[in-house]
């Protein structure tokens, strides 16, 4: 290659087989103290029948070969820590390293669900500074802070709403979700028991008004709607899409997947949103971790309040705090639990860190993504023209001239030190280049990211070939999808051998763009 | 690849092959193209039954799912066990050895409106067009 | 701030790039009337040692210096220092899911480890990448059965765990479950009379806990001969993975459904857990959530992918088998560090410490006139017992003594007000349990 690459140069890493390949008996990494109490006969008290005598196959290996084994592995992973992550949509900034260190902090990550709550008013206490913080962000009346995440989020608000409206009679069938949102959506609306009727967004990537004037009848429980929209783009005309569902006595539910463009700007409860889930690990910076935990506090008005999963949050007289699960009209519980406490800690510690002055973060995702638009504009295709907020989406339209997609594209970024952008969604957008850079770049680092995008385009109108083939710099190249699918290995056997259980590639994979959030 | 001349074609790019009033269910070349690699086939239980215009199997690529609409209503007798193994035969035999299934049909007039080989090469050619404009 | 990595020059050289006169500008989108004019009313900015200082107080308002016999559901276990350390390493903790294979094959192998240690934990073929917790993940395991036997009946042990069938019921209204309780038999498993007139042909699912919630060991085996002659699926949820360190897996049930977190995880108030779902390999295309799988790259080497992702919400949306989108990747990995580190003997020593504190501290009791073992069937880690008074009460006498009593399990059935489900695992001293025994004896001694 003799492109020059200024953020990032190859070195090298550490190979490792599974962890299974290194074990061998009798090695341990692992050493209880001594048990203080007599030791009792284990088929006598089972039962000979339920005992058996350990795991078969678990690995058995050296304190120094896990740590190591872990460590190597870490070093094949791109991280935040690493550089920039610009997902669209997932919202990978900074994670603040105090809010792990206060979240392992003893008396808090110790404490048991079931302590009586008069030896956890310091856990419930965190869990009522939150629930203001996130009121006050939201400009909603009450909130939920129990739901696992996001998606289980979306579930929580739908249901409110069925409670509310099977209270008032009639539970309604539908749930529209325009043709731009996040797969979720309608995946949420059936396990809630609606069927969906999806919208088409009209030609500037907005909610079409008029359509949706026709297709709220009082068949129509909810419009699922998110703001901004997965283009990145404020839904201008949102208050005039409240009106029209609330006419007919449907409700406005908002995706907060995009919170991080609001917040400090402007407030979902005063724009006429009735409900909404936020993700605590896209806005309010807790760790993605590889896919997870996340969380996802459903935030509402007044009237849905009664409707909340148990237990319920509560202030005792004196200002004792107390969780309340005897609540007759409540969906139930989502989860076991009071919900994802660790997280609810961390999100806290990034909002105490911030203060009022959260709104600066906001601003600056919104310059970055703007500054990275500007650059960019005419050397990507820039499909819908309405201002970016804190995410912008190109297409592929000018490259695909020469026959490379939007998947390449992120490949071949890969090579120039950054993660990639998130490729193909939102659907409505063919070929989509979907970046997020997040307040945590630096103009430096954004500026490298220009740089890298438009060596590529470069790359794609006189070297494709180069583009097509990329990544050229990673441990492993294209990996065989196809193959993965048609004879799937989801687990390793003690037969296999130690290169694995395949030795050939099925044929060279050519991926297909597919959504990544 | 050339669409066989006895067969007859949904709008759906299903293709079907009738012998007396059982009726061979496939996909066709266009729609195996469409799909890419072909890694998973879902099809119905022999002796259910199945109705025109309604779904009954699905077949998937990595990142896509296509469903497969029944082109006429009655019952099914076979499905291709092959399949099952060997998914990747619908990407390179979809006229042959990669049919899905037989149906016994219970109303053999349903397949009346379905495109001749000629038809349907003119509708492909059109969808191709489209996605090239 | 400190977060921010911008000077005010640069931000004026960014915004003038943009050709915006202010960042203002660049929020014109949004109706005039809607965008706030005042500061939020938010606590803060503190520096990172007030923050610090603010979760202490906190930490210093809960439970330090009790000693606790509490378990159901969450389990105080020893972690190794070794876990914390990689799983905070930036390369793991700031990393998204894996769906750009090249440059993410640190999690995707570690979630191949954890998919395959849940399995060999479980007796099962496949696991997927995990699911939010328990609770949810035995949801999912019923929804899970469902779809595959096509029927719409449950039948649900009571001795499931309660806020686990809390968990069904949300769900289950929604989604159509017709979910029936099945009741407990005089020794503490399941009532398999009750099993046996219930079970007919329209049953989806038979979903049972073992050890259960009152700590008792169910013949999973047996259960499994039933379920199947009816063609229903039997769900088994484990609240207590450390068990099968000693305790035979339900590899004869159809799907598994796991509480992960006493494998490294701290209790912290509730969560964040890791769920397990494993279930057997021709279930696979229903398994919810996501799944690794080994593969090679265009020069042969072996990698590993997200793999059979058609089942999945992004694709298939509204037709998704579940509307999941994460898994608890970190927590998951954390498992998969603890579990490694273990190892078989580990593991095992573990179990038999658990079952050996166990049967000391049910020992002590006993020695109490007035405490009587409530459930005659084996148990792991938790038994109950049955006191001559409210457990409630007798648990308030406790706290002034420092201890945090056994949970009482009249709050989820109203039939078992005197009876406490007591948790004791390898953290439990014998001088705490021997403090609890000398504790209760006086306080039963005294009149109510």
């Amino acid at each position: 290659m003799t492109t020059k690459i200024n953020k990032a140069t190859r070195h090298t890493s550490q190979n490792e087989g599974l962890i299974f390949e290194k074990s061998s008996p009798g090695k341990r990494a692992f050493e209880l103290p001594p048990l203080d109490v007599p030791i009792v006969d284990a088929n006598a008290l089972l039962g000979a029948h339920h005992r058996h005598d350990g795991v078969e196959h678990f690995p058995e290996v050296s304190e120094i070969e896990v740590l190591r084994h872990f460590t190597r592995l870490s070093t094949w992973n791109y991280a935040i820590d690493l550089g920039m992550y610009p997902l669209g949509s997932c919202t990978m900034k900074y994670n603040p390293r105090v809010n792990e260190f206060v979240a392992r902090l003893e008396g808090l990550a110790t404490e048991h669900p079931y302590q009586p709550q008069e030896l956890s008013q310091g856990c419930l206490k965190v869990l009522r500074l939150l629930e203001r913080c996130l009121l006050e962000i939201t400009g909603m009346d009450a909130i939920t802070l129990q739901p696992a995440a996001g998606a289980q989020g979306e579930l929580t608000g739908l249901l409110l709403i069925r409670a509310y409206l099977e209270k008032q009679g009639n539970a309604r069938k539908k749930v529209l979700i325009p043709d731009s949102a996040h797969g979720t959506n309608p995946a949420t609306a059936v396990i809630a028991g609606y069927e969906v009727e999806n919208i088409k967004s009209e030609s500037h990537g907005q909610i079409d008004v008029d359509k949706l004037r026709d297709l709220v009848t009082e068949n129509v429980a909810a419009l699922m709607i998110t703001n901004p929209s997965t283009l990145g783009i404020f839904e201008q005309r949102i208050p005039e899409i409240a009106e029209i569902l609330h006419a007919k006595g449907a409700l406005l539910y908002m995706d907060g997947a995009n919170m991080n463009a609001l917040t400090g700007i402007t407030r979902p409860g005063d724009f006429g949103v009735d409900v909404m889930h936020l993700n605590l690990h896209k806005t309010f910076s807790t760790p993605h971790g590889g896919g997870g935990p996340g969380t996802g506090p459903v935030a509402m008005k007044k009237f849905l309040e009664p409707f909340r999963p148990v237990p319920v949050l509560v202030e005792k007289e004196g200002g004792r705090l107390a969780l309340d699960s005897n609540r007759a009209d409540s969906i139930g519980r989502v989860k076991a639990f009071v919900g994802n406490f660790g997280l609810l800690v961390r999100a806290l510690a990034y909002i105490l860190a911030y203060g009022p002055g959260v709104r600066q973060a906001t601003e600056d995702a919104v310059i970055n993504a703007n500054y990275i638009r500007k650059n960019l504009e005419g050397v990507f295709d820039l499909p819908y023209e309405l201002p970016s907020m804190h995410e912008v989406v190109f297409s592929d339209a000018i490259q695909k001239k020469n026959g490379v997609n939007t998947m390449d594209i992120a490949k071949r970024l890969i090579d120039y030190g950054f993660h990639p952008y998130t490729t193909a969604f939102p659907l409505i957008v063919p070929g989509a280049l979907m970046i997020e850079p997040t307040e945590s770049e630096s103009k430096e680092e954004c500026d490298l990211f220009i740089e890298a995008m438009r060596a590529i385009a470069q790359e794609a109108a006189e070297n494709p070939a180069l583009v097509k083939s990329a990544p050229h710099t990673t441990r492993v190249r294209r990996l065989d999808e196809v193959g993965a699918a048609r004879k799937p290995i989801l687990r390793w056997k003690p037969t296999d051998k130690p290169e694995g259980r395949l030795h050939h590639a099925h044929k060279t994979p050519h991926p297909e763009p597919t959504p990544t959030v | 690849m050339a669409y066989p001349t006895e067969y007859r074609y949904t709008k759906e790019h299903e293709w079907v092959n009738v012998a007396g009033n059982v009726a061979t269910v496939g996909i066709t070349d266009y729609a195996q193209h469409e799909l890419g690699d072909v890694v998973f086939v879902e099809s119905p239980k022999v002796g259910s039954s199945v109705t025109a215009g309604k779904t009954f199997g699905t077949v998937e690529s990595v990142k896509a799912v296509s469903e497969i609409y029944a082109p006429a209503s009655g019952e099914v007798v076979e499905a291709n066990p092959e399949l099952q193994s060997n998914p990747e035969k619908i990407n390179t035999d979809p006229h042959g050895a990669a049919w899905l299934v037989k149906i016994k049909l219970s109303n053999p007039s349903e397949l009346a409106g379905l495109m001749d080989a000629a038809e349907y090469e003119a509708y492909v050619a059109e969808k191709q067009k489209e996605a090239s404009a | 701030m400190r977060y921010l990595p911008k000077s005010p020059t640069e931000r004026q050289e960014m915004l003038e790039s943009i050709g915006a006169a202010s960042a203002e500008e660049l929020f014109s989108s949004i109706p005039e009337r809607y965008r706030l004019t005042e500061p939020l009313k938010l606590p803060g900015p503190l520096s990172e040692a007030e923050i610090i200082q603010y979760f202490k107080e906190r930490a210093a308002e809960n439970s330090s210096g009790y000693a606790s016999f509490l378990g159901a559901g969450v389990y105080n276990h020893l972690r190794s220092v070794i876990t914390d350390v990689v799983i905070q390493r930036g390369e793991f903790l700031t990393s998204y899911t894996p769906y750009q294979a090249e440059i993410t094959q640190g999690t995707l192998q570690a979630i191949f480890e954890f998919q395959t240690l849940m399995c060999q934990l479980t007796g099962q073929e496949v696991a997927n990448a995990s699911m939010y917790d328990g609770s949810t993940a035995t949801t999912e395991a019923v929804l899970m059965a469902e779809r595959l036997t096509g029927r719409r009946r449950v039948l649900v042990a009571r001795s499931l765990h309660p806020e686990y069938r809390d968990v069904l019921r949300t769900y289950g209204r929604n989604c159509g479950s017709l979910l029936e309780e099945l009741p407990y038999a005089k020794d503490g498993t399941l009532d398999v009379a009750a099993l046996t007139r219930s079970l007919r042909g329209d049953v989806a699912a038979v979903v049972v806990q073992s050890p259960n919630f009152f700590g008792v060991i169910e013949e999973t085996a047996e259960l499994a001969r039933l379920v199947k002659n009816s063609g229903a699926l039997l769900v088994v949820a484990i609240t207590e993975g450390v068990s099968l360190g000693l305790v035979k897996p339900p590899a004869e049930a159809d799907i598994v459904a796991m509480e992960g977190q006493s494998f490294g995880l701290a209790p912290s108030y509730g969560g964040p857990f890791v769920g397990v779902i494993a279930s057997r390999d021709k279930f696979v295309r229903q398994l919810p959530g996501r799944l690794a799988g080994e593969t090679t790259d265009t020069e042969g080497r072996r990698g590993f992918v997200l793999t059979l992702a058609t089942r999945e919400q992004h694709i298939r949306r509204e037709k998704a088998t579940s509307n999941i989108c994460t898994n608890q990747a970190l927590c998951a990995l954390a498992a998969t560090v603890h579990l490694t580190l273990l190892g078989k003997e580990g593991l095992r020593e573990m179990a038999q410490q658990n079952l050996s504190k166990a049967a000391f501290a049910l020992g002590e009791l006993e020695k109490i006139p007035a405490v009587r073992r409530a459930f005659a069937g084996p148990f792991f880690n938790e038994f109950t017992v049955e006191l001559p008074r409210s457990v409630k009460l007798v648990n308030a006498q406790l706290l002034e003594e420092k201890i945090i009593g056994p949970f009482v399990l009249g709050t989820a059935y109203p039939e078992l007000t005197k009876h406490a489900l007591v948790c004791v695992t390898e953290t439990t001293t014998r001088a705490q349990i021997e403090k609890l025994a000398v504790a209760l004896r006086r306080i039963l001694e005294r009149p109510l």
